[in-house]
Parts: C-alpha cells; structure tokens; sequence
C-alpha cells in the first residue's frame, strides 16, 4: 500500500532464549492505510499485543520489517525510536495505564514534557484543551486513583493524542469497562479518528465493537487468517 | 523545571514511607557527620589549649656542651668515658639579635626572651623550691596568654616585683602586697613584693612558677644581660614542630616544639582523627546502602510507571535521570535537615554537658566548612547510591513490564 500510515512485511516474534523458544509471531504481513480504523482480533494468546508493541516500536521484530510511513525502523537507533514512540503513536493500554503518581492532568501532560524535556506552562493549557475535549477539563487536578475507570480510559485517550499522534495503538481500550463507558470511549476513539485522520489499531475481543471498525483483522496463533473491510456504516 | 526533577518529586512524594525512610536516613548520616566532626574539633582544641595554656609553642635554647674526645697522636685505639660536664645556666649569645631574626619569622606572632633557673622562696620559716622566671610582662603575655589567669592583683614585675601562683601563694600565706625572700643556691637574694597572683589551672604551674622581672632574674642568676631561653607563639600551633626545623639552623640554637614535647597528646589526637573518620566512612557507607536499597525497591515497585514513561516517548537517559535526581533530591533535603539537627545536637551538648565548674565541657567548633563538607559528601552519597537503581530502571523492557508489570 502506497499511502501506508504502517506496514509490516513479514514479522516473526520468539519469546526466550537457548533451549525453550516460543514463536509468537509467524511472518506477519499488514498495511494501515492513513485515517483507517482497524480492529485486530483474535483469542487470548494469539500474538496480538505482541503485535501491538512491535508496531508501537516498544519491541523489536525477531524477523520481518516495521514500516511508518516509508520509513524502516530497523535502522533507528534508541533515541530516534525514543522520539518516534512519542510524537508519531500514542498507546493506550487496557489496565495501568495512568501514572498513580500524576494527577489527570500531568497524565495527559507527559508526552509534551518528555519531548520538550522540560514542563512548560503552554502545555498546562494544551493538555486543558484536550482534557475539555473527552469532557473531564473539571476533573483535571484528580489523581487517577479519583477516577471511574471510564474517566481514566478518557484521560488516556486525551494522553495518547496529546502530541498529535498518526498513529493511535489501544490494546483492549475498553476491556474493563462496563458498556456504557466502553460506549462513550469508543466513541471518542471514532471521533477523533474522522476529525484529524488518525489511522487507529484496535485490539478486541467484543465483536460489537469490532463491528463498528472500518476493517477487521483476526489474529491466530501468530497468523492473519482473515482481513476483510467492513463497510457498515456507523 | 527539568521533566526528571518533575517526575522524581512526584515519585517521592508518592513514596510517603519511602521517601521518609531514606530523607531520615540521610538527614541522621549527615547530622552524625557534623555532631562528630564538632565533638572531635571542640574537644582536640580544648585539649590543645589546656595543653598549651602554660607551654610556649617553641622554646629555643643555647645547645648544650658536648664532651668530646680528643683524638690520640698515632694510630693507637683508645677507650674512653665521657661524663657529661654539670652546667650553669649559661646565656644566649647576641640574644637581642636572635630575638628579632624569630620575631621577624613568619607564622611566629610572639616571641618572647626569659631568663629562667631555680630559686627557693622563703617566707618566715617555710621555704619552697621555685623555678624563678625573668619576663617582660608584655612580650611573656603575647606568648603564654597569662594576663587572663590573673586572679589577684595584676601582672606587673617592675623593680622588686613578682607574680606567683595560687599554690605557692596558699603554701607560704602570701597575699597582693605581702613581701617573699628568693633565693637562689649560690646564696644571691633579695626580697620583693607580691603584685599578682595567677592560676592556669595546673598544680605544678600554680606552685612552681615565680615571674619576676628580666633585670632582677638576670642579677639573681648571675647572667648579667644575658637571658637561657626565648619563647615563641606560632600562628598554627600544628606548624610549630615545622618552624622548629626551620629555625634551628638559622639561630644555632636548640628548638623544641610543643609537638615534641607532647609527643603522646599528638599521637591520641591523630588517633582519635583516625577513629572519627572511620566513624564517619561507615555512617556514609550505611546511609548509602540504605538509600540504594529503598531505591532499588521502588524502581521495581515502579516498574509499570518506566514502562508507561518509555511508551510516552520518555528515553532511557531521561529514565536514569529520573532516578539520580530523586536520589540528589533526597541529598539536597537530607543535608539541609542534617545541617539542622547536626547543628542543634552538638549546640545541646555544648549546653547541657558541663564540667564542674560549669564551663562547657564541649565549646561547639561549627565552621560553613563543615556543613559544606557534610553536605556535599551526602549529596554525593546519596547520587551514588542511585545509581545501580537508575541502571536497572533503564533496562527495564517497556513492552514486558506494561504486559506484565
């Protein structure tokens, strides 16, 4: 794919070292067209946050290449890696996800002041603006341990795009929350996927959600077995 | 604010306990460090000031004569006993020459010329055996601070004037104005008038000592104008066994220090120099150990925040950093309570610790050096003692700690 936000081209992935050596990943091969929203799924042990993490570049391939946009990621050192995880993909992961230690709005804060190196008023009022976008700008000076677990979903949201990310990983954004929040989180996720052309990768088991994705993918045991559009308007 | 500095006050602040236990641990090592560094410097320097509250810093003398044997004609051997000859006291030679080359000496402050020998004072029927002294009460008091000690009277030996201590004073029923025979064993005598009476806190000293004025000794001991010794302060009193090398040549005359003199006083000093900073080196190895082991823990406890930092496009140096700056973080705070409490301990001991005669057993010798030196040996400490966490946070594997973490 030409215009491909990420491709991956034949990836394997092994766990372990001498003797017990488990291969995770089977020569897997996937492109993410710019502003698409993907689901990726598959069951428990399948290799799909293995997957995850080698795209998100927090794990390198034993095998196969990492492309974004083009680029080979095989040949960036730690620091550009460093610098490609913050500005180009956000994460957002099921559980733990928030620093304890930082209230919602220093959450959303961090990948500005890990860029930058440096805290800086100006990203007090960026991290404001988007805190005022998932709708907790009046919950900003709460700790995460203050928060519903869908407000914390929220705030991660707001993090993950705070440094205008392309790319846009959620490993099971909404596994642990009931259907009301997974709903209004989801959405979100939607929203800011249409208004800015962030290309998404979504890691699921709800086939609900899944169903409300623009492309499915399905992950066994390491291997694509099926990849097919899904056109249901939503 | 640097984002390391941000994030280690945010971890510490979380790590109430924690935090605690290594700022407590910090603050004890560096109070500890300045308590013993104000004990060890109080108590030397009272022992050295007792010490040299009735002794020169140096004393020169004219060296003493040395029976040699004269060597045969020919080539025969010869065995011989050499008695050493019984001398008088004999002057220094072209003394006021002598005195102005030490005086002129730098690191001496004071130099002072004596006439010294033995005498008996003699009242009524009682008589003591004294050491009779020759001064000139001005340059004698810029060398042995004795004008402070006076405890009657004052120090003046003008004409047929002397000063004497409390015990010789108690001994023969002498008071201010009260009139004493001395005598020396050549039979020379005079009788003069009590002006003064010291009391340097020395029995010896107190009885012994008989100051009278370098006209009258000299004609005493028969020494015409010629003085035995010269007495001399050094600026550093631990310079004086240095100046005592150097000047020896130059004068031709015997010079003994302080130092030599008090050879064991100098050696329990350094020895217990010695066991201070040994105190101190295991006070700074256990905080030490103490701050890498409470550090350690949390970076594991932490794992899963390094994980979320490095996704978040937060480097490893910045990580390692993170790290460090909590651990100079809680050197900074830890040697500012320490200064405190150091400060404060050694303060309440100088108060509260007193001999019996209600003066400060422990007089506080606190310098900014020391807390600088304090300090900057806890700040050190404590970055040390975060390194190993710091390099362990940085290996940590974001994908395998955000997975399982």
């Amino acid at each position: 794919m030409a215009d491909a936000t990420l491709e991956i081209r034949g990836v394997v992935k092994d766990y372990g070292a001498d003797e017990v050596v488990t291969r995770v990943l089977h020569g897997v091969d996937l492109a993410l067209g710019r502003g698409e929203f993907t689901a990726l799924m598959g069951p428990s042990g399948s290799g799909k946050s293995t997957l995850l993490n080698l795209v998100g570049l927090l794990d390198r391939p034993t095998a196969g290449r990492v492309l974004v946009e083009g680029q080979d990621t095989g040949a960036l050192d730690e620091r550009a890696l460093t610098r490609y995880r913050g500005r180009t993909v956000g994460f957002i992961f099921q559980f733990h996800h928030l620093l304890p230690e930082f209230d919602a709005l220093e959450n959303v804060m961090l990948p500005m002041m890990a860029d930058r190196g440096r805290l800086d008023p100006s990203m007090e009022e960026c991290a404001l603006h988007l805190l005022r976008e998932v709708g907790l700008d009046r919950l900003a000076r709460r700790r995460p341990s203050q928060l519903s677990g869908g407000q914390q979903q929220r705030v991660a949201v707001a993090r993950a795009l705070a440094m205008g990310p392309k790319l846009v990983l959620a490993d099971e954004p909404t596994g642990n929350l009931d259907t009301h929040s997974a709903d209004e989180v989801f959405a979100l996720l939607r929203e800011f996927n249409r208004r800015a052309g962030v290309t998404f990768l979504v890691v699921t088991h709800d086939p609900r959600l899944a169903d409300r994705c623009d492309r499915i993918v399905e992950l066994v045991d390491g291997r694509i077995v099926a990849d097919r559009p899904n056109r249901r308007e939503t | 604010m640097p984002f390391e500095v941000f994030v280690a006050l945010r971890f510490l602040r979380e790590g109430r306990t924690q935090t605690a236990l290594i700022l407590a641990g910090a603050t004890v090592g560096v109070a500890v460090i300045i308590f013993i560094t104000a004990l060890i410097g109080g108590l030397q320097s009272t022992l050295v000031d007792k010490t040299l509250s009735s002794q020169p810093h140096l004393t020169f003398k004219r060296p003493e004569r040395i029976a040699r044997v004269l060597p045969p004609a020919g080539d025969e051997a010869i065995s011989a006993v050499v008695e050493k000859a019984p001398e008088r006291a004999r002057s220094i030679e072209q003394w006021p020459r002598v005195l102005a080359l030490v005086r002129a000496t730098p690191g001496i402050v004071a130099a002072a010329p004596t006439a010294a020998g033995s005498a008996f004072a003699t009242r009524a029927e009682v008589s003591k055996s004294v050491a009779l002294r020759g001064i000139e009460a001005e340059s004698f008091d810029a060398v042995i601070k004795i004008r402070r000690k006076m405890v009657a009277g004052q120090l003046r030996v003008q004409g047929t004037e002397v000063v004497i201590g409390v015990a010789l004073a108690e001994d023969l029923g002498l008071g201010v104005g009260d009139k004493l025979r001395l005598t020396t064993a050549e039979g020379r005598g005079d009788v003069f008038t009590v002006s003064g009476i010291f009391d340097f806190g020395d029995q010896n000293v107190n009885q012994r000592w008989v100051l009278v004025s370098l006209r009258a000794a000299q004609t005493l001991l028969d020494l015409e104008a010629g003085i035995t010794t010269i007495e001399a302060k050094a600026a550093d009193p631990f310079r004086a066994a240095a100046l005592a090398d150097e000047l020896g040549p130059r004068t031709a005359l015997d010079v003994d220090s302080w130092m030599t003199l008090n050879a064991q006083l100098l050696t329990a000093l350094r020895s217990q120099n010695a066991s201070a900073l040994m105190i101190q080196s295991f006070v700074v190895i256990a905080v030490a150990l103490g701050i890498a082991s409470v550090l350690g823990v949390s970076v594991i406890q932490k794992s899963r925040q390094i994980g979320i930092l490095k996704a978040t496009g937060t480097s490893t140096g910045t990580v390692v950093r993170v790290f460090l700056a909590e651990g100079a973080l809680v050197g900074i705070a830890g040697s500012l309570a320490g200064c405190l409490l150091g400060a404060g301990m050694s303060w309440a001991f100088a108060v509260l610790v007193k001999n019996p005669y209600g003066e400060s057993l422990f007089p506080v010798e606190l310098g900014p050096g020391v807390f600088l030196l304090a300090s900057g040996v806890a700040v050190a400490t404590s970055i040390a003692a975060s390194v190993a966490p710091a390099v362990h946070a940085a290996r940590l594997e974001p994908a395998v700690v955000i997975r399982y973490g």
